[in-house]
């Protein structure tokens, strides 16, 4: 294959998937209207092609036209560097998802770690966000991201520990292969409980909202945002969304793996993930939202000990299951 | 090792201005809070942004032609705010009012007690940071409304109320649509607490913020469900009963704490009593007269009135000095947010800005009456 063969694969290959994060934003925002809602007692978009199913299409096409708005005090460089480090660290993360056996990026031994560790520097734009408006709802906004961030990455990579020991790999495949006969989930239901709540927190969403809190700070860091660099937090948003419940889904709830019906693994990878999506948008449409020094109890004082006490707890039963103990 | 610490180091306050247009200033409030970190320090309210001159405009008006301008004041609320005009008037020209149009009076204003409750509960719930509990409320307040509509011709701006009755009888069928309402009521109030009362959060967000004790709110003057809240059962209902509340059984709730969630917990309490105060009204009400018979041109005897009402906020005055003439000399309005706001320094102040968000919530205020 010559140089410019493998370019042009590359390229094709980004463009499929970035094709596929902008079709799975679509849709789910989409799905996040219409399950908000019906659970609010009212339709959800209903205008636009049938039952509204264009409406985020429309909302995409009046993005791209809106006037590119940035501040005049605001430290333009950091203002503009923003949006794009926040989505291109959701579309890093995106390439270690495995999909099926043989739907995956890249694979590389420690993608667990890997994937968690990208999805990080999505905190570096938030602050730069909200330090480059030059804004002060922005600038609460934007700490209080970093504080919520350190609360729970530490609690989040903990708690897919406990799964990481019982399988020995890092690798996201070897762990959905590990889940043939039992999901994670069962032995590993306390790590779980910690993943679902550490991973709101982490994707910003209610009850863990706090950094676009609407009713305190307006639109927390991204208020001096307009038209596409907007777009750009927004679509990276439910891009991390969808990302947080694909871990979910493989860490714990066997990834690819189905049960009584036969589907094609990828199927099954996508029920799984979307029953997570709906679970946090049913959270989102039912709970207020957290005070921030409560957001910090809950992530250093209940969690993180919860967290160190699965992992304490999954070591003893390997040990006794080896019997090198006793 | 010894670490140099510079001696620029230093921290600043900062001086965040919210309003007049920031999404939980509850129409044009404008607040500048001074903070340390998130802690707020001080806080200085500026309001004025909807002033238009009510009671100067009140006073080149006929009686009669008032109500339009006294409906924008509390512009949710608008009948308790005619009621108290009118029974001001009637008290200054000594008209005795049917029996018939005061339970009607009694029914509509609480019905609209209830609707701004509904609101005042959607609101709490969106500064929270729930958005559910907003919409389920006003498709509560969207049945009243329709309710009012009925009755008046108007959802909002109603212009019901006449010196001496109510423009018209209540049409057919209203009594049918109310039983209905009154019959579904209840289970609805109790939607709304699992929805936010019970919440583990809700609690946590709301239990020992802005507490404010009752000397205080006395001495600033605070009325209403926010000085019951502070545990002062004072209810000018039961205390200066008017338009025949004393025919009716009713209680008045009152917190203990007197933080914004008892604040809370007062005003979900009374909108079941205001379903008991409706059914007793409506199940006892009279025929008769709708209006008394009253000159078509009003002209009370020159002198001076106060009448005082328990408005859905708080005390609801109006002091009026007649000349004689057909217009008044002088209308003077109490109005109950205007006082209630005053208390919302001593009650922020140590807190951060998001309790500073739910304790302003807590007071209920509505910019309408406090500009006029």
């Amino acid at each position: 294959m010559s140089l410019l063969q493998t370019i042009l694969v590359i390229i094709i290959e980004l463009a499929a998937a970035l094709g596929f994060i902008m079709v799975t934003a679509l849709i789910l925002i989409y799905m996040l209207r219409k399950v908000m809602g019906h659970m609010q007692a009212r339709l959800g978009p209903i205008r636009v092609g049938p039952h509204g199913v264009l409406q985020t299409v429309a909302d995409a096409l009046k993005l791209f036209g809106k006037e590119d708005i940035i501040p005049a005090a605001a430290d333009k460089w950091t203002f503009r560097i923003a949006p794009a480090i926040v989505f291109t660290a959701s579309l890093a993360t995106f390439s270690f998802i495995p999909f099926a056996p043989n739907i995956v990026a890249v694979n590389v031994d420690i993608s667990l770690f890997f994937l968690l560790a990208i999805s990080s520097l999505a905190v570096l734009g938030i602050v730069m966000a909200g330090w480059g408006s030059n804004n002060k709802y922005a600038l609460l906004g934007g700490l209080r991201g970093v504080a919520q961030m350190i609360s729970y990455e530490i609690p989040l990579v903990l708690s897919t520990l406990g799964v990481v020991m019982m399988t020995g790999s890092l690798n996201l495949i070897d762990i959905v292969e590990k889940q043939k006969t039992m999901y994670n989930i069962v032995p590993q239901f306390l790590g779980f409980a910690i993943f679902i709540v550490a991973a709101l927190a982490k994707i910003n969403r209610t009850p863990f909202d706090l950094p676009e809190a609407e009713s305190e700070l307006v639109a927390g860091y991204n208020t001096e945002y307009s038209g596409m660099r907007w777009a750009f937090f927004f679509l990276a948003e439910f891009v991390n969304i969808f990302i947080i419940s694909a871990l979910g889904t493989i860490v714990f709830l066997g990834g690819w793996n189905g049960f009584l019906i036969s589907l094609p693994p990828w199927a099954w990878f996508m029920i799984k993930s979307y029953v997570l999506i709906f679970f946090v948008m049913w959270v989102w449409s039912t709970f207020p939202r957290f005070r921030a020094d409560q957001l910090m109890d809950v992530g250093w004082k209940i969690l993180l000990p919860l967290a160190l006490l699965n992992i304490a707890l999954t070591g003893l039963v390997i040990l006794l299951r080896e019997g090198r103990i006793f | 090792m010894t670490i140099e610490v510079s001696d620029d180091l230093r921290t600043e306050l900062m001086e965040i201005n919210f309003g007049p247009h920031h999404p939980s200033t509850h129409g044009i409030f404008r607040f500048i809070a001074t903070l340390d970190g998130e802690v707020v320090v001080d806080i200085e309210p500026y309001i004025g942004y909807l002033h238009r001159g009510i009671e100067k405009l009140a006073e080149n008006k006929k009686y009669m032609t008032g109500f339009p301008l006294y409906d924008r004041l509390d512009y949710i609320a608008s009948l308790t705010y005619e009621l108290c005009f009118c029974l001001a008037l009637e008290k200054l020209m000594e008209i005795e009012v049917p029996e018939r149009a005061q339970f009607i009076r009694v029914i509509l204003v609480e019905l609209q007690r209830i609707s701004t409750h509904l609101i005042f509960y959607a609101t709490t719930g969106l500064e929270a940071g729930a958005y559910t509990p907003f919409l389920y409320a006003f498709r509560e307040r969207e049945a009243i409304l329709r309710l009012l509509e009925m009755a008046t011709g108007a959802r909002m701006t109603t212009n019901y109320f006449r010196i001496g009755g109510v423009k018209w009888d209540l049409p057919e069928g209203f009594e049918k649509e109310l039983r209905k309402l009154l019959s579904k009521f209840p289970s609805r109030l109790e939607e709304y607490d699992q929805l936010l009362t019970g919440n583990e959060i809700f609690c946590q967000r709301m239990k020992n913020i802005g507490i404010l004790g009752p000397e205080i709110a006395i001495n600033i003057g605070v009325s209403g469900p926010t000085l019951r809240g502070s545990g002062v059962r004072f209810d000018l209902r039961k205390a200066e009963p008017y338009s025949g509340y004393d025919r009716f059984d009713f209680d008045i709730p009152y917190g203990l704490k007197g933080d914004a969630y008892d604040r809370y917990l007062v005003r979900l309490q009374e909108m079941r009593q205001c379903l008991r105060i409706i059914s007793q009204a409506i199940d006892g009400l009279p025929g008769g007269d709708f209006r008394a018979r009253v000159p078509k041109v009003i002209k009370p005897p020159a002198g001076e009135v106060y009448m005082r009402t328990e408005g859905t906020r708080g005390e609801l005055g109006f002091y009026i000095i007649s000349d004689g003439s057909a217009n008044p000399y002088k209308v003077k309005i109490r109005a109950p947010s205007f006082v209630n706001i005053m208390a919302l320094k001593p009650m922020v102040v140590g807190h951060t800005v998001p309790d500073l968000i739910l304790i302003f919530g807590s007071i209920d205020i509505v910019m309408g009456e406090i500009d006029r």
